[in-house]
């Protein structure tokens, strides 16, 4: 079936069963492979995406569910204020390690910034404990967070 | 991945090396000069790094435009090489780290040779440990080549020129000429035979905290790993291969497969299937729909076998690895004698990017695309698969998202090549997290029998320690498996101490076919650490002493092993009191030549939970290149190795592996995260590794921690659920 998506500002139509995760069509059909397949089942948070401003994992959403909803992957996170303070703190504290779990926690990170500018450790705690990172960069996580909440709104980033 | 043994023999064959004969110089394509490098390989080998043999095991070119490109033998797999190698070069060359491009070399276990492995491998701790002198000396000796290019240029002396920033400079008439510009003419020059290298208090850049160079791309999604390889034409394969143990494929609907729309093809083979399809999506209905059925294999094979089999094993004949002074007699005059059974389960890598491959099979040779420790390695184990010649077999290497000694295996390579053949369209292979578990080369599972015999001080004067286990060394490097004895199983078993008397011997005992067993970050060291700390504590409590003190007197001729053990202890507040519930726990370990102790604080709660609070670790890893880069991988280390020590054991049942997802297979998550300080020891002995260390170090530290807590010794792991009730304990994570 066909379905129209609107895919980080852009219409794009899609042919594949109503029932494939948004995962695979962002990834195989779109191409966008900066979100990134963890386990499938909602347990690990790499295919993290924004749905209308909201995180949502990406696996576990069927293409028919989304509608005409507005999904934000990735690649454009830096058009908003809080994805951009997400990779800019990211980026100035040096968490990557591998990286293959950065994208979902960065698109976690930046919906818990937009809800909550200064994020508390339990604020934290609960948006992120979604996201496991198995090279294990919690801590700098933790504080990227925070130090991108005293980032003001006009932070560039770097590279 | 084991190396320690070696490291000895490198360094006394690196000083009688002289320096010319691992170093060239000549002409790059293209122009421009190149610096071939042939790092002493231990063994065989070393002997023959001589000018006849000279065979480059790295190359750094500077061109015409003065780019510098060092082509090094390591891949990134999120340890940052590619950001603290260039740091070694940069620092002698007098460039600017930034200025250095890395490239990865192709595969070829002749030329890329690891030079503490002896064949082409990222593992073991080992890339900046082995680089440290030869690319200093790289540096040094293009610096100098490119300054007595300069000085002919201008007819002046070289002692009157000095380089910088890429710029040679000849203060006195005030002209300078780039790197670029002198690199054609370096090139023809004799390689000096003599370079000083920095006096390391003028370093600059070595001991100073560089930026890794992939943060940008890696928080943007732009960078590719392989599984986010794509060609035109290219389709998707999941492949399932039999999930009983050894089993086989009896029956599949392959009819149901293809009536999913968008599969293409199903390809079988007698112990695997792969559905292949345009996309992931389809590719993974349409293996549901395809329902393949299996059997034979070990169908009734448990966990209680595979311990039942090592508890045999323990309880037979053994090799003995060490045997100093007279363990029997100093046992039978002892004051008292303790002993205990330890044991530690099987556990998973779970690299978060999932086994992938991609492969293209034509006429004319083979292209793999695949993230991996050991590139040479999948180049061959392809060609033998193939029948084509290694030079046809062109292996592209990726990032990697997480590798943790899982991708010093072959297997995943070699089954996309079986698939490729099979199809005429370029192929990629693409594990889910249930085969990724379930096809694991797990860390074995092993069983320990140690035994003390204390003096009347509590001093042990005997010690000994039988480890059973499976040998990843005999599957993975027979060479090295020698008459019985794999010398990782037993690597750590007294741990960094010295008994008068002391005993290690091993016993094997291998798992099921069909199962495999292999290198785990930190290795054996990982287990050992858990078993001989926590029985130190035992010792120690025995004797009616501190841990902390008791360590000391076994430490007393071990200065760095100490040092460490004193700082861990002091930043940690090692002796103020904690409340109930709570617990500190200490241990010290040496892997790949770096030493580490670390204090870990844990709360219990009442059903036996244990919360991680804090980690203090203190590491003496020699001279510290990139010090928040080293740091990060102690943080990372710490998390991936307390993950095991709280939640992770592999169970098998029915000839299955139970845990084949993160909902069974609880890993730390950040609101599990303990607070983590880390402290590096000043030092000026050549670097050793950062990478393996911390895990290693982390179990011994929790379990002593947890059985303080608890007023009871734990001596299985994993020991952070439901020590007191386990049918109570939390379960995993389960929002959303
Ligand atoms: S892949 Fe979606 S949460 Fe893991
Ligand atoms: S950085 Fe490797 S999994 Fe998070």
């Amino acid at each position: 079936m066909a379905y129209d998506l609107n895919v980080n500002g852009e219409q794009r139509s899609v042919d594949v069963d109503g029932d494939t995760p948004l995962l695979w069509v962002i990834r195989d059909v779109l191409g966008m492979t900066g979100t990134k397949y963890g386990c499938g089942i909602a347990q690990c948070g790499a295919c993290t995406v924004h749905i209308d401003g909201e995180p949502a994992r990406s696996c576990q959403t069927p293409v028919e569910s989304v509608g005409r909803s507005a999904i934000t992957t990735i690649e454009a996170i830096h058009n908003t204020p809080s994805g951009l303070k997400a990779q800019k703190a990211w980026q100035d504290l040096d968490v990557v390690q591998c990286g293959y779990c950065q994208s979902g926690q960065i698109m976690s990170a930046a919906a818990l910034l937009s809800e909550k500018p200064n994020p508390t450790d339990a604020d934290i705690d609960a948006a992120m404990s979604g996201n496991i990172c198995r090279c294990g960069t919690y801590v700098r996580i933790r504080d990227a967070i925070k130090y991108a909440a005293k980032l003001d709104g006009n932070a560039k980033q770097g590279g | 991945m084991y190396m320690k043994d070696f490291s000895s023999e490198v360094s006394s064959v690196d000083t009688r090396l002289s320096r010319r004969s691992f170093l060239r110089a000549g002409v790059a394509a293209g122009g421009g000069l190149l610096i071939s490098i042939n790092a002493p390989m231990f063994r065989a080998a070393a002997a023959d790094a001589s000018a006849a043999n000279f065979a480059p095991s790295a190359f750094i070119r500077i061109d015409k435009t003065g780019h510098v490109t060092a082509v090094i033998p390591q891949v990134e797999i999120g340890q940052g090489v590619y950001t603290s190698m260039p740091m070694l070069i940069a620092e002698e060359l007098e460039v600017e780290p930034s200025q250095i491009l890395v490239e990865h070399a192709p595969p070829d276990d002749k030329l890329y040779a690891n030079p503490k492995l002896g064949f082409q491998a990222t593992g073991g701790s080992t890339s900046i440990a082995a680089f440290y002198e030869p690319f200093r000396q790289a540096g040094a000796v293009a610096r100098a080549m490119l300054i007595a290019a300069a000085a002919e240029t201008w007819g002046v002396d070289a002692s009157g020129c000095r380089a910088e920033n890429g710029t040679v400079i000849h203060d006195a008439s005030n002209r300078s000429l780039t790197y670029g510009d002198l690199a054609a003419k370096a090139a023809a020059l004799p390689v000096p035979d003599k370079v000083a290298l920095k006096d390391p208090k003028d370093f600059r850049i070595i001991g100073r905290s560089l930026k890794r160079r992939d943060s940008v791309d890696k928080t943007t999604g732009r960078t590719q790993y392989s599984i986010d390889f794509i060609i035109p034409g290219m389709k998707i394969a999941v492949a399932q291969a039999s999930p009983i143990i050894g089993g086989k494929l009896v029956g599949m609907d392959e009819r149901a497969a293809l009536t999913v729309s968008a599969v293409r093809k199903v390809v079988r083979f007698d112990d695997t299937v792969a559905v292949i399809a345009d996309h992931t999506g389809a590719a993974r209905k349409g293996l549901a729909a395809l329902n393949p059925k299996w059997e034979g294999g070990a169908a009734t094979y448990s966990t209680a076998d595979l311990v039942g089999d090592l508890d045999k094993a323990i309880a037979g004949n053994a090799v003995v690895a060490t045997n100093e002074g007279d363990v029997k007699n100093a046992v039978s005059i002892a004051a008292k004698t303790l002993e205990a059974r330890y044991e530690a389960p099987l556990l998973a890598h779970a690299t978060m990017e999932p086994m992938t491959c991609a492969a293209r099979i034509t006429a004319d040779g083979c292209d793999i695309w695949v993230g991996t420790q050991v590139i040479a390695r999948v180049q061959s184990a392809v060609a033998a698969v193939t029948g084509f010649p290694a030079e046809k077999v062109r292996v592209h290497n990726f990032l990697m998202g997480g590798a943790f000694g899982r991708r010093l295996e072959t297997d995943y390579a070699v089954q996309a090549a079986m698939i490729a053949r099979q199809v005429d369209f370029p192929v990629k292979v693409i594990w889910t997290r249930e085969e990724d578990f379930r096809h694991d080369a797990f860390r074995p599972h092993y069983v320990d029998k140690l035994s003390a015999g204390p003096d009347a001080n509590g001093i042990p004067t005997a010690f000994s320690h039988r480890v059973a286990a499976s040998s990843v060394m005999a599957r993975w490097a027979p060479a090295w498996f020698v008459n019985g004895l794999d010398p990782d199983a037993v690597d750590g078993a007294a741990g960094p101490y010295k008994f008068r008397n002391q005993l290690i011997e091993y016993s094997r005992s291998e798992p099921r076919a069909g199962m495999m067993t292999g290198w785990w970050r930190g290795v054996g060291v990982t287990h050992n650490s858990f078993t001989v700390e926590s029985f130190v504590d035992e010792m120690a409590a025995a004797a009616g002493k501190d841990p902390v003190d008791f360590r000391r007197l076994l430490l007393a001729q071990s200065p760095r092993a100490k040092a460490v053990l004193d700082l861990a202890a002091e930043k940690a507040g090692w002796g103020t009191p904690m409340p109930a519930g709570r617990g500190r726990g200490i241990s010290v370990i040496l892997l790949f030549g770096t030493y580490v102790a670390q204090v870990a604080e844990v709360s219990v709660d009442a059903r036996g939970d244990v919360r991680l609070d804090r980690v203090v670790c203190a590491v003496d890893c020699g001279r510290v290149v990139n010090p928040d880069g080293a740091k990060a991988q102690i943080e990372g280390g710490i998390i991936f190795g307390a993950s095991a020590a709280l939640y992770n054991a592999i169970d098998i049942e029915k000839g299955r592996i139970v845990q084949t997802n993160f909902d069974t297979y609880r890993v730390m998550r950040i609101d599990e995260a303990p607070t983590i300080e880390v402290y590096f020891v000043d030092s000026d002995q050549p670097p050793t590794g950062t990478g393996e260390p911390g895990t290693a170090a982390i179990a011994g530290a929790i379990g002593n921690a947890v059985s303080a807590a608890i007023g009871k010794r734990l001596r299985k792991l994993p020991v952070g659920r439901g020590a007191i009730n386990a049918s109570e304990s939390r379960q995993p994570y389960q929002r959303l």
